[in-house]
């Protein structure tokens, strides 16, 4: 088996604060495969940004990688990020607005990037500057405009043509489609669906809507307060949920196809808790449904690689 | 039909000219945005009417003339037999009216006041419209409100930040209950909030609903959510009305190309479904 585009193991992300460290990502361990998309769901809080910010290196203090190992085609990351930062590895954020310079035609935005990151001469930037555009579906005439002469979802095909400037060979996208409407929102996903599969890269989307999951990623990975709850095939995952948070999420998630006026939506009561008042054991275990006395003492672990639940280690009866 | 709220031709333009002497001096015309072009519907009483549409459709537009936060520039907004334009004359009937439509702001971080507790958020409309006069009781009535909406007497004491965006949009509900609606306008109450945290505050709209009798403008673009929600939908395309209809038969027959479009795009989790 080829070794995986990139291998996350055991990471741990702490905060030091005045009243003591908070583990903000603790013990996360995942791979991306070339031309995958893994998805990273969760609640806001779950530590999906900084999820993604860890694997890019962009961890500010007081907040640290505290352990774990990020390796990117089997070479560690972690420790000398700024190596494959905007070269390798691709990042695009949520809002196009905040992520573009107001003062810089897009045109000189690209050749910046791409002459930060690739030996090129001014002439060769501003061609590929050109064919970056194309991919991403905008008229390269438009090279000389400035961002606020584009709309929303213009804007972030810009922000995505200059996470693949470099031509990385994992892009993160973090909630890229929250702040578009629906319409944009599906061509910018296809759009995204389209590179990784055409370039063979690696992509982590990272959202809040089960929506985008299910129509967007090939694997998905659920998150609740640092952790890992699930994650597995997306096909299997939405149609087969185990972890408790998983089927809550996905029930609670309005549907389109057979709402009514009348019936009231499934809800997870309660909030998921701050990291300085974690709850002993399994962290969802005051909003679960589904509770044994253990999950109140101790934390589960992942057990046949899918799901970290008390329900789901015993294995079954043959 | 009961008409409880109309809207009657309602038009809204915004003058996005350049100053004047840009114009006499390089000949720019005069330019406008009609925000809102000609839009009319009615909404019964008791029920919810969702106005569906993009950024830029004129939705949150229509939300501000409907409880009377701006003018419209020409037509009117009905509320049970009042024309919300002409209140003026005399301060005691504005406030009769006023009192009876409420509104709930899309980001609950930004429509509370920081630096006030949550009891005189609660208090602040039931002294303007002079609603209980002793104070004891008025406490009461804050306690009352805090439980309707799922919070403990205990949070009156609490400041804004130290609530979650779930309980805040629940706070910003109270406030509007306060001065005893029974028209609401909730302009994308839960955009803000997680899908489980948005299954609380919908749940709960909806129960106020049953227990209170209200009447709901829901705007909102998020077509699963009026699903969930609305009786009757409204879908705006940049300011003009391209489809009304009762809400099962929207998702049943969609009419215009638009409202299909939107429907095509809204993404689903057909894989749990068909799966």
């Amino acid at each position: 088996m080829m070794d995986p585009l990139l291998s996350v193991r055991d990471l741990h992300v702490t905060f030091t604060t005045r009243h003591g460290d908070l583990e903000a990502l603790d013990g996360i361990s995942f791979d991306v495969a070339r031309g995958e998309i893994l998805g990273f769901v969760g609640e806001s809080g779950a530590g999906k940004s900084m999820m993604g910010a860890a694997v890019i290196g962009l961890i500010d203090p007081p907040g640290r990688i505290s352990g774990g190992e990020i390796k990117l085609a089997g070479e560690r990351i972690d420790t000398n990020p700024e190596s494959v930062r905007g070269k390798r590895i691709g990042m695009i954020f949520q809002d196009p607005l905040t992520s573009l310079d107001p003062l810089q035609t897009i045109g000189d935005q690209l050749v910046e990037t791409i002459l930060a990151h690739r030996k090129m001469d001014a002439g060769q930037a501003h061609q590929r500057a050109i064919s970056g555009l194309e991919e991403v579906g905008i008229d390269p005439t438009r090279l000389n405009a400035y961002p606020h002469e584009f709309s929303g979802g213009m804007r972030q095909r810009v922000v995505i043509a200059l996470a693949l400037a470099a031509e990385p060979e994992l892009i993160i996208a973090d909630e890229p489609t929250t702040a578009l409407d629906v319409s944009v929102q599906a061509q910018v996903l296809d759009l995204l669906r389209r590179i990784c599969k055409e370039r063979d890269a690696g992509v982590i989307l990272i959202t809040h809507d089960m929506g985008v999951i299910a129509e967007t990623t090939d694997r998905v990975a659920v998150l609740y307060s640092g952790k890992l709850a699930e994650i597995g095939n997306t096909t299997d995952v939405l149609s087969n949920p185990q972890h408790p948070y998983t089927k809550g999420l996905i029930a609670s998630t309005p549907s389109i196809e057979n709402g009514s006026v009348d019936a009231t939506l499934f809800q997870i009561p309660g909030a998921m808790p701050r990291l300085d008042a974690l709850p002993g054991g399994c962290a969802f275990h005051p909003r679960c449904n589904d509770m044994s006395p253990r999950c109140a003492v101790e934390k589960p672990a992942f057990t046949s690689g899918r799901v970290a639940c008390w329900r789901f280690t015993e294995e079954p009866p043959a | 039909m009961d008409g409880f709220v109309k809207i009657n031709s309602l038009s809204r333009r915004f003058d996005l000219s350049e100053p004047w002497l840009a114009r006499v001096l390089m000949g720019h015309e005069r330019k406008y945005l009609d925000a809102v072009d000609n839009v009319s519907f009615e909404i019964e009483r008791g029920t919810t009417y969702a106005l569906v549409g993009e950024s830029g459709s004129g939705k949150s537009t229509i939300a501000k003339i409907a409880v009377g936060l701006m003018l419209p520039s020409s037509g009117s907004v009905l509320f049970d037999g009042f024309n919300l334009n002409d209140l003026g004359q005399s301060r005691k009937q504005h406030n009769q009216v006023r009192k009876r439509l409420q509104m709930v702001f899309q980001s609950p971080f930004a429509s509370l006041d920081p630096c006030w507790r949550v009891g005189g958020i609660l208090r602040e409309p039931i002294r303007a419209f002079g609603l209980i006069n002793d104070r004891r009781e008025e406490a009461r009535r804050v306690d009352e409100l805090l439980e309707q909406v799922g919070l403990s007497s205990s949070d009156a004491a609490r400041f804004p930040h130290e609530f979650s965006g779930g309980q805040r949009q629940r706070i910003s509900i109270a406030r509007a209950l306060a001065s005893g609606p029974d028209f609401i306008v909730c302009d994308e109450p839960t955009s803000a909030l997680d899908v489980s945290v948005q299954a609380q505050v919908l749940n709960l709209l909806k129960q106020l609903q049953r227990d209170l009798g209200l009447t709901y403008l829901f705007i909102t673009h998020d077509l699963a959510v009026v699903r969930n929600m609305a009786h009757r939908i409204g879908v705006l395309q940049s300011g003009k009305m391209v489809e009304e209809q009762e809400a099962e038969d929207l998702f049943r027959s969609p009419q215009s190309d638009y409202t299909k479009m939107l429907l095509d795009s809204a993404p689903r989790l057909s894989h749990s479904q068909t799966g």
